[in-house]
């Protein structure tokens, strides 16, 4: 398995101000030593609840956020900095698309200046081959040709989002990070996008870092899933081996909280207790165990909970209080 | 007999031309003490617009009822006074929205914002009704509710926020809650949690449930009729169970096919419906799903709206040719 992407102990924090000067007061631990790897050609997972860290984490990939600590390799090659005439380099095989294509696209432009603006920005092309290259990527998508030259308003949600992943892959980007594609568009519109996505990623074969809290929709996508918690990565394994056998406690209670729509499950979906702990003040222990109260809670206290390999590639964070 | 008996509702908004766009067309409703009813479609289905039109809560002066009857234990909502359906508001119908944010006051303590309710509707002074407050407070799962009475909703997470919306919409007991989409908001675990007590109170209290959401999933987990709507109008209205087995309407089976299920199979192709939900401006006068129907070929029956049919024992369907039970017998 050749990787491509190589994320190594990557800890992203934010200051916290506060006081009349505005100083900094505390830490925001987003992402606190997050290490993964994507192989060419795979999609990882990656779900977890609001403010587990997750976007953070695809920003930081892109390049939109600095990370405190850690290193992020992109086929052997750190891809740490993003300034300067290299990151320029680097940024080029990175891309992304956001999950609010309203908000991401700019209004002010038509659709083919959006489509072309990264073109230019790198430098790519006559104007006569970039306007080619629109229409190729309008054709992949599965808009018309005429969408050039119509705006971001005059297109549905789904077909903005499809605009969102035309311009992101308009570089021919190595990898493409997603973070929740899907889930601000409609029920009959997502599947269009889902399996939209699903023919770009066999036909280019692109390396993806698939975000959404939505994990029957991340395991429709995905070769390997990563759940995070509290800025951790708690367990990874293959799509069905996690969904099927998941070895952590919090892993299982995401997929018991899940409404199926199936009345033949009814009553079986479990609601789990309490809420997330604070990244600015997290538990002293496991911050799940804490979450819950589970019993053996005091134990985890002082330990360096790591992942360890269970089976041949389903890690899990071991942890005395959380494991199945 | 009918707790709330909706008629041919018809609501309509007045654009910057001074046109009527109709954006509900013609919904009937029912609902029996107790029951769960699931109202299903995508944004811009008028799910939400029927609902607030049963408070008449539609934003003012562009949302206006052109037509229909709305009949809470037999008196007609259309026909009461501004001080008659305040009486209504909140005591005999509460309501949940789907925004917890937005729905509660920022500048007010969400003790004093339940307290309300108590003094309002029941009369009480503000000793009593903070007893009362309290009491619902810990009832819908608030830690140390005389500590969180004195906080502000900005203090508050998104599910400890709408736990408050919900001690709001449940504190006069009421006979119905209209609940407007209430963990569209929220992360999975959290929408787990609500759900769960929504239904241990409703089993409490006995009351009628009016579910708006999109979610198919939160359906099957918790109501015993589902009502669909596409463009303005119901397609079809079933008992849950009998959806989920037996869906008769093109759009409802579309919309079961194109989940991505935690068991299916995984990386191959979704079905899809294809094309996209018509603009409000240009909505036709007969089935407004046909064209997007693989059965579609009739012209006509863009113009002809057909009846709802009862396929079975309360299961109604629109009976349109492209979409209705008619294709269902011929693509088998």
């Amino acid at each position: 398995m050749e990787e491509l992407l190589k994320i190594s102990q990557l800890k992203v924090h934010f200051p916290v101000k506060g006081g009349i000067w505005m100083r900094p007061v505390a830490t925001c631990k987003a992402v606190d030593g997050v290490s993964l790897k994507v192989a060419k050609g795979e999609t990882l997972g990656l779900v977890g609840e609001s403010g587990c860290g997750k976007s953070t984490l695809a920003r930081t990939v892109v390049g939109l956020n600095v990370p405190t600590a850690g290193e992020i390799f992109l086929d052997g090659q750190k891809l740490g900095d993003f300034g300067g005439k290299l990151g320029k380099e680097n940024r080029k095989r990175v891309q992304m698309v956001f999950q609010d294509p309203a908000e991401s696209l700019n209004a002010r432009h038509n659709v083919g200046q959006i489509l072309e603006e990264p073109l230019v920005i790198h430098q790519i092309g006559d104007s006569c081959q970039r306007t080619a290259r629109v229409k190729e990527l309008l054709n992949l998508v599965g808009l018309p040709e005429n969408a050039g030259s119509r705006y971001p308003f005059e297109f549905s949600g789904g077909q903005r989002q499809r605009i969102g992943i035309a311009r992101a892959l308009a570089l021919s980007p190595e990898i493409l990070v997603l973070d929740e594609p899907v889930s601000a568009l409609d029920l009959s519109i997502r599947s269009q996008v889902l399996n939209l996505l699903l023919e770009l990623k066999n036909r280019l074969g692109l390396t993806c870092l698939f975000i959404a809290h939505d994990l029957s929709v991340v395991r429709h996508l995905s070769d390997r899933i990563a759940v995070m918690y509290l800025g951790k990565v708690i367990e990874i394994a293959s799509a069905e081996e996690l969904i099927n056998n998941p070895l952590h406690a919090y892993t299982r209670s995401l997929i018991d909280a899940i409404p199926q729509p199936n009345p033949q499950v009814r009553g079986k979906f479990s609601a789990l207790s309490g809420e997330v702990p604070s990244p600015i003040n997290p538990p002293p222990g496991c911050a799940f165990g804490y979450r819950v109260g589970s019993p053996s809670y005091a134990k985890s206290i002082g330990q360096t909970l790591a992942l360890k390999e269970y089976s041949p590639g389903h890690f899990v964070q071991e942890c005395p209080c959380c494991m199945i | 007999m009918s707790l709330l008996e909706v008629r041919g509702l018809e609501v309509a908004f007045e654009n910057e031309e001074g046109e009527d766009l109709v954006v509900v067309d013609g919904v009937d409703l029912s609902l029996k003490p107790g029951q769960t009813l699931g109202l299903v479609g995508e944004s811009g289905c008028g799910k939400s617009v029927s609902a607030l039109s049963l408070l008449r809560l539609l934003p003012q002066p562009t949302g206006k009822i052109l037509n229909g009857s709305i009949l809470w234990k037999g008196n007609d909502l259309l026909n009461m006074s501004t001080d008659e359906i305040r009486s209504i508001r909140g005591k005999e119908i509460g309501m949940i929205f789907q925004e917890p944010m937005n729905a509660l006051n920022p500048a007010h303590t969400i003790g004093r914002q339940v307290d309300e309710v108590y003094i309002t509707h029941q009369g009480l002074d503000r000793g009593q009704a903070r007893v009362h407050t309290l009491k619902m407070l810990q009832k819908v799962g608030i830690p140390e509710p005389s500590i969180r009475a004195n906080e502000y909703p900005h203090q508050l997470s998104g599910g400890m926020r709408q736990r408050i919306v919900i001690a709001i919409a449940l504190a006069c007991e009421p006979d119905l809650i209209i609940a407007d989409e209430p963990t569209t908001a929220l992360d999975v675990t959290i929408q787990a949690q609500v759900l769960q007590l929504m239904s241990e109170l409703q089993e409490q209290s006995g009351a009628s449930l009016l579910l708006i959401t999109h979610d198919l999933g939160v359906v099957a987990q918790t109501c015993d009729e589902v009502a669909v709507m596409y463009a303005g109008r119901i397609v079809e209205r079933a008992p849950m169970h009998r959806l989920f087995e037996f869906p008769q309407h093109a759009y409802t089976k579309g919309l079961l096919a194109s989940i991505p299920s935690l068991t299916g199979p995984v990386q191959t192709k979704l079905p899809v419906i294809q094309g996209m939900i018509p603009a409000l401006a240009d909505l036709n006068s007969g089935c407004r799903f046909a064209s997007r129907s693989p059965h579609f070929h009739e012209q006509e029956w863009l113009e002809v709206r057909a009846p709802l049919v009862e396929v079975e024992e309360n299961h109604w369907v629109e009976d349109c040719p492209a979409c209705g039970r008619l294709n269902n017998q011929s693509s088998i």
